[in-house]
Parts: C-alpha cells; sequence; structure tokens
C-alpha cells in the first residue's frame, strides 16, 4: 500500500486475475465462529460437512490426516457472518465477540 | 503537405451535419446515443450513413443517455473507437458516468450542441450543460464555425486516444446558432483522415485472453492516487493538442489554437468570449476599431485544461478584460469563465480589470448592441475605477 501514482496501474486497473486472496476480508469480523470438536460429525466419523457446504468464504477447512478428521478456520478470510453456526446440525460452532 | 484542392469535397452544412460526416470519417467502431435536440441531426445523419453502408459502425440506440454514456464506457473499454452526442438534460443524465468516462481513462468523443438546462425546460442555446461538466475530467473544446466544429472531430480523436492523454474529449457548438446554420465546409478525402487517425491502439483493453478488472473498488488507501494520475494526464493535453493541430494544419492549412486571438497586440480593452459570440465579438472589434477605439478579443476554444498561459500572455498589459459568458454559477463569486480568468489573472503584474458578463442565456440572443453596451460599461467603469463582480446583459430588469 505504500505504491507511488506511477507505480500502479492506471485507472484503477487490475491486471493480475485473480488476486482477490491478497485482501484478507477477515478484518471485516466482529464476531468470530468457535468449532466444538466434542459433538461435530466430521470429527467422529469424517461425515456431515454441512458447514464446509455453506461457507460463502471457504474459510473452512475439513482436513483428514492419518485416519483422523480435523476442523481448522481460515480467520484471514472468515467474515464471521455466522452461516456456520447457523447451518450446524449438532450445535458444535459457537460465536464469540471479537 | 496540404491536401489538393480537387481532392476537398466542399458542401453547405450545418455544425451538427458537420460533425456527422467528420464521425463518418473516423472509421468509428460504435456509436451509442439518445436523441434530443438541438444534437438530434449529428446521430440521426450517422444514423442514415450506417443504414446505407457507408460505414461499418455499430449503432446503440440506447433507452436513455445514461445508458449512452455507459455503453460508451463498455465499448471504449475493449479497445474500439467510440463516439456520441447529446445536450442540456440529456448530457446532465449522463453526468455520473461522465466522471467514470474520463476517471476510466476512455478516450471517447463526445459531441454537444450547448443547450440551456431546465427549468423552465429551453431548447436554445447557453453554456450551462457544458459547465455543468465542466468537472468531470472531460477534455472541453468548443467550436466557432461548422468547419471548425468539422475539424476539431477529427482532432479530438487523435488527441483522446494518445496515449500521454487517454480522456474523453468533448466538442462543443453551440446549439440552433451553429448546430442549424448551414455554412461553407470543406472535408478531407477520408483516406486521408484515416491515415491522419490511425487505428486506435488501446493501452489495456478488455480481452477474454487476457483478463483484467477494470472501475474496481478504490477506497482510502489508492483512489487519491488514481486522482493523481488523472490530473498529470489531463496537463499533458496542451502539449498533444498543439502537436496534433499541428499535424492537422499540414494537410490542411488551418488550426485554430487553444485560444484565437484577435487584434489583441496593443489592445487595452479586451473581450474574452466562446463559441459563436466570438464571431460577433470580432466584428465588434472591427468596428469599435474603426472609431480609434483599441478593443482586442480572446476566443478561448479550449476551456478544459484551462490554457493559462496563453491567455495571460494574450491579456498582456489590457487595461481591462470583459467576459461574456453564457452559464451562470448560482451564488458564486462570479460566474465560470470569469472565475477561471480572475484566478489565472491573480498572479499578473499588472492586473487588468475583470468584469463578468453573463449573457445569452436560454438562447436570448446576443447582438452587437449587447457587447458594445458592455464595452461602454466597461470604460466607465475604468474611470472610476472599480466594477460590479458581475452583470447581467440583455435581461429585461
Amino acid at each position: 500500500m505504500s505504491e507511488k501514482f506511477d507505480e500502479i496501474p492506471m485507472a484503477g486497473n487490475i491486471i493480475k486475475p485473480g488476486n482477490a486472496t491478497e485482501y484478507k476480508t477477515g478484518g471485516w469480523r466482529s464476531e468470530r465462529p468457535v468449532h466444538i470438536p466434542e459433538t461435530c460429525l466430521w470429527i467422529k466419523n469424517g461425515t456431515c460437512g454441512i458447514c464446509w457446504i455453506y461457507c460463502p468464504d471457504m474459510a473452512i477447512k475439513l482436513i483428514e490426516k492419518d485416519g483422523k478428521y480435523e476442523f481448522e478456520y481460515d480467520y484471514d478470510y472468515c467474515k464471521g457472518c455466522g452461516i456456520c453456526y447457523n447451518e450446524c446440525p449438532t450445535d458444535s460452532i459457537k460465536m464469540e465477540k471479537e | 503537405m496540404t491536401v489538393a484542392k480537387d481532392k476537398i469535397s466542399i458542401e453547405g452544412l450545418t455544425g451538427d451535419a458537420a460533425i456527422a460526416h467528420a464521425l463518418k470519417q473516423c472509421d468509428l467502431d460504435v456509436l451509442a446515443a439518445y436523441p434530443i435536440t438541438p444534437q438530434t441531426i449529428i446521430v440521426e445523419d450517422f444514423q442514415k450513413f450506417a443504414a446505407d453502408g457507408e460505414v461499418q459502425t455499430a449503432v446503440i440506440p440506447v433507452e436513455s443517455e445514461h445508458s449512452a454514456m455507459s455503453a460508451c464506457v463498455g465499448a471504449s473499454a475493449t479497445g474500439a473507437r467510440v463516439a456520441t452526442a447529446s445536450a442540456s438534460a440529456g448530457l446532465a443524465l449522463m453526468w455520473e458516468i461522465l466522471y467514470c468516462a474520463a476517471s476510466m481513462r476512455m478516450p471517447i468523443v463526445f459531441t454537444v450542441a450547448n443547450r440551456a438546462l431546465s427549468a423552465p425546460i429551453n431548447i436554445h442555446n447557453d453554456h450551462s450543460d457544458g459547465m455543468g461538466m465542466r468537472d468531470s475530467g472531460f477534455v472541453q473544446l468548443y467550436c466557432q464555425s461548422s468547419q471548425e466544429a468539422y475539424d476539431t472531430t477529427i482532432m479530438a480523436f487523435k488527441i483522446a486516444e494518445d496515449h500521454d492523454i487517454l480522456l474523453p474529449v468533448m466538442v462543443g457548438i453551440d446549439g440552433f446558432i451553429l448546430s442549424h446554420n448551414v455554412e461553407r465546409v470543406e472535408m478531407l478525402p477520408t483516406d486521408v483522415v484515416t491515415d491522419f487517425l490511425g487505428i486506435r491502439e488501446p493501452v489495456q483493453p478488455l480481452h477474454p485472453d487476457k483478463p483484467i478488472t477494470m472501475g474496481p473498488l478504490a477506497l482510502t488507501d489508492y483512489y487519491f492516487e488514481f486522482k493523481e494520475q488523472q490530473d498529470r494526464a489531463i496537463q499533458e493535453v496542451p502539449k498533444i493538442y498543439k502537436k496534433v493541430e499541428k499535424e492537422f494544419e499540414k494537410l490542411t492549412g488551418r488550426s485554430y489554437g487553444m485560444i484565437e486571438e484577435y487584434k489583441t497586440d496593443d489592445a487595452e480593452i479586451i473581450i474574452l468570449a466562446m463559441s459563436t459570440m466570438g464571431g460577433t465579438a470580432k466584428a465588434v472589434a472591427d468596428v469599435l476599431r474603426e472609431k480609434g477605439e483599441k478593443v482586442g478579443v480572446i476566443r478561448l476554444k479550449m476551456f478544459r485544461p484551462f490554457p493559462v498561459e496563453e491567455i495571460c500572455k494574450a491579456i498582456g498589459d489590457a487595461k481591462a478584460v470583459m467576459i461574456f459568458e453564457k452559464a451562470m454559477s448560482f451564488g458564486a463569486v462570479t460566474h465560470p469563465l470569469a472565475m477561471e480568468i480572475r484566478s489565472a489573472l491573480y498572479e499578473a503584474e499588472n492586473r487588468p480589470m475583470v468584469l463578468d458578463f453573463v449573457v445569452g442565456l436560454g438562447g436570448r440572443d446576443v447582438p452587437p448592441t449587447t457587447f458594445v453596451e458592455g464595452y461602454e460599461k466597461t470604460k466607465k467603469y475604468l474611470e472610476k475605477g472599480e466594477a460590479p463582480l458581475y452583470e447581467t446583459l440583455g435581461v429585461r430588469k
């Protein structure tokens, strides 16, 4: 963000496609989703995944490693919309104030 | 070398028709417009050229002027050569997209038959529409004759599309006074115009093979830098304008300058006006000169960017500058043209008295007698050593 006027493309044109990832939208979040592994079906047996399907920002990572199921939030891009919290059938996600 | 006389075609054309003929020769890719008096003939004639197969242009008859300018921006973004035309209320409806066209650096040529703004509704000439868009980032060129309208329209593309500029250009003619007045126009052979303009070489066009994003969001962190770019681009216009005009002069023998000076060298009082008023002013100056009065005329052609240096040099040591302008900036110190001149002259060593006469609103005639009335008032003000900031002439009061 330190570029001068003559170091950036003309008229605000974005000449490199697919660079939206450089903008970390996680900064918009006022509430953060927190995962409760004890009741989560993905952790239990690798099923459900409804939170992953609904997340509009692809900020949920469902990981399968050495036969174990892990769950991670990508807080760089999670805007805290609460859709995962709303959709979770086992109430395994809670929202906390940032 | 100038083009041989037998290659030139001469016709009696209205200002609108002259512009339409110029557009026909400029190898337009797209023209998107919505009809509005007194610009209608430009698009009407052009549509006829398109219907008759005389041009290979996609003519888009849109549903509003907002859409007209939007279509032009979209087309120009792909690298097309694009033009549109409008006036008055239509121009006002384009307002939002005028700023987009300039900020997105689209070299669109926008021909305008200058007309008063509502209300009350009025179809006749003044400069309210042009002055309304003065801060949009468009280059603004105002013409005095049909010949100049033809010439300027052609040159406008070359200025707009120059890689140092990449800005839209407005070419203004006085509604009805010029748009509907038949004058002798010399037209270049089309191949000469084609060679003169060449094919537009876009810098960053939209193309599916090389995707880019245009007109995205830029907030507190970047917006200001893009405005800096834009400001620097418009400051380059005088340099490119002179270059383009010189090239055009080689072909035609005609050039206009950013300002036209008439008998200003030894003038004590200078009349400053734009567009067709320049012609009347020059006739008035001739008559007053015969009576021994030292009067000169500056006809301003380029309003944006404002040619400060040229204006100051032309005014020189004159005692007074009388500005005749056809627009009001309600509640301002003076009206648009006089504000510019006052600012331009602020640093001058011998600052002349600046008189601002608002005339001709809504097409009210501005005959030679109006200029003489202003001249007599100015002489009185000079004797008194003071003058009002502005006054209206030619209105019943």
